[in-house]
């Protein structure tokens, strides 16, 4: 039953098609009313926020790079380490927030600054900027929908081991080193092409190379200087400073509803503190940005207080977060029509469940429109 | 030949925004330059059908609110993905007050 539910989320499966029949591909979702005006305001974006946190995130990695670099060539100290490891949290986790936000464009009022850090982000995640923007994009259009989102993170049943892996990079390095290889040589998965334009992939060929060059020359510095260190620094990261981007990452969807239409069924907004909404870039908001993706990251704070009538509370931490996550996970593994339903705070607008597939239980959609 | 419909009252759109028009069962977009410049363009994203008419007018350019994808309104240029597609424009003039556009235009 698992494996056979599992095979559901191919985006070239039958799933995909019978979404498309159900009217569940390009629904319509849900969205909190805020008056127009309201809306204008907080979809106006700056330069200054992303700029002086971009310099600040960036000064903080060069700074924890040079220092572990010094400590390890110069005094050949072990307390390099701590450094190296901070530097790699920096670097292979919180490179995901950069990479999202300056994806979305909303980051930086200027595009060509939006537009580098979304270039030098997508390098360091490892991922292909021009794929993983068409990825994202079916994402918004189709958020957690069986056979049609190419993200969902966690499936139902959990594939346990490939997640707990991942948590060092252990499966996601060694697929995106074997997508770089393909793009590089001129191809597409079957799936990427289901959501990347003809016109879109000779960027991703010319990208997967040019990524494919900086981790060459990573690698022959590293056998001509007889040192980790340059490893250490481009491209090991994605490894060991890998656990926070699932830790955060997780939050987003992992146990909520399939197959619905309204984002407070199938995303969760975390209450986090200062450090992690720096390092996370405010994408704890998740319900929120997911709704209006337009808005600015440094403004999704006030955007969720604008709708947080129409929402259920946010859970109070990523402890709280984690305490509904894993038993749901756990749960799922035997029972894959479970799923957390939130309740809606009194006074909210219902939930938008058009029809009987809109439940959340994603069932085999043949089924759920005979009943 | 030109089919001037009136739109809307001038004044109905604020500068530097957008407001949606709908006539015959087609959706328009109707824009509002800062320096008081009126455009109209159809009023759904090429990209997927989304209304343009919730995104964000900034710089002579709209983003759509689905997916960020983003138009200059004044020629119906796209301006990078997701949207590849241009978007159609329609002819615009003001008299009296009043925002006509030529639907057939």
């Amino acid at each position: 039953m698992g494996r056979e539910r599992l095979e559901r989320y191919s985006l070239i499966g039958a799933e995909n098609q019978a979404a498309v029949a159900a009217g569940l591909a390009g629904g319509d979702w849900f969205r909190s009313a805020v008056p127009r005006k309201r809306m204008k305001e907080l979809m106006r974006r700056s330069d200054y926020p992303a700029i002086r946190d971009t310099a600040v995130w960036l000064g903080l990695i060069l700074l924890l790079a040079g220092l572990g670099s010094a400590l390890w060539l110069v005094w050949h100290s072990w307390w390099a380490v701590p450094f190296l490891l901070a530097y790699g949290i920096l670097y292979g986790s919180t490179s995901d927030s950069r990479w999202h936000e300056s994806g979305h464009g909303t980051a930086f009022k200027t595009r060509w600054i939006d537009e580098s850090l979304y270039q030098l982000a997508s390098f360091m995640i490892m991922r292909d900027p021009t794929t993983w923007r068409w990825s994202h994009t079916r994402h918004h259009t189709d958020t957690l929908v069986v056979g049609r989102d190419p993200e969902i993170a966690v499936m139902r049943p959990a594939r346990l081991a490939r997640l707990l892996a991942n948590l060092i990079g252990l499966v996601d390095v060694p697929v995106a080193f074997w997508l770089m290889f393909r793009h590089a040589g001129g191809r597409l998965t079957a799936e990427e092409a289901d959501y990347v334009p003809a016109s879109e992939r000779r960027k991703v060929y010319r990208t997967a190379r040019v990524h494919l060059a900086i981790y060459t020359l990573t690698i022959a510095a590293a056998i001509g200087f007889r040192s980790w260190l340059p490893v250490v620094l481009v491209g090991g990261p994605r490894f060991y400073g890998a656990c926070l981007f699932y830790v955060y990452g997780f939050t987003q969807h992992a146990g909520l509803g399939e197959n619905v239409l309204d984002h407070r069924l199938n995303t969760r907004t975390v209450k986090m503190c200062f450090v992690n909404r720096f390092l996370y870039w405010n994408m704890n908001y998740h319900v929120e940005h997911h709704m209006f993706p337009m808005v600015p990251y440094y403004r999704l704070p006030e955007l969720h207080e604008e709708i947080s009538r129409d929402c259920a509370p946010p859970y109070p931490s990523l402890w709280a977060a984690y305490k509904e996550i894993i038993p749901a996970i756990v749960r799922q593994l035997k029972d894959q029509e479970y799923y957390v339903r939130r309740e809606l705070l009194p006074g909210a607008a219902p939930f938008n469940e058009p029809a009987p597939i809109n439940d959340g239980r994603a069932l085999p959609l043949a089924t759920a429109t005979a009943a | 030949m030109a089919q001037w419909i009136a739109a809307c009252a001038a004044e109905d759109i604020d500068p530097e925004d957008v407001i949606p028009f709908t006539r015959d069962g087609s959706d328009y977009a109707i824009y509002r330059s800062p320096d008081d410049g009126y455009y109209a363009t159809g009023g759904h994203c090429t990209h997927e059908k989304t209304l343009l008419c919730d995104g964000l007018v900034m710089d002579g350019v709209i983003e759509c609110p689905k997916h960020n994808g983003r138009f200059d309104y004044t020629s119906g240029k796209a301006l990078g993905a997701p949207v590849l597609v241009d978007i159609r424009t329609y002819p615009v003039k003001v008299m009296d007050g009043t925002v006509y556009i030529d639907v057939q235009g």
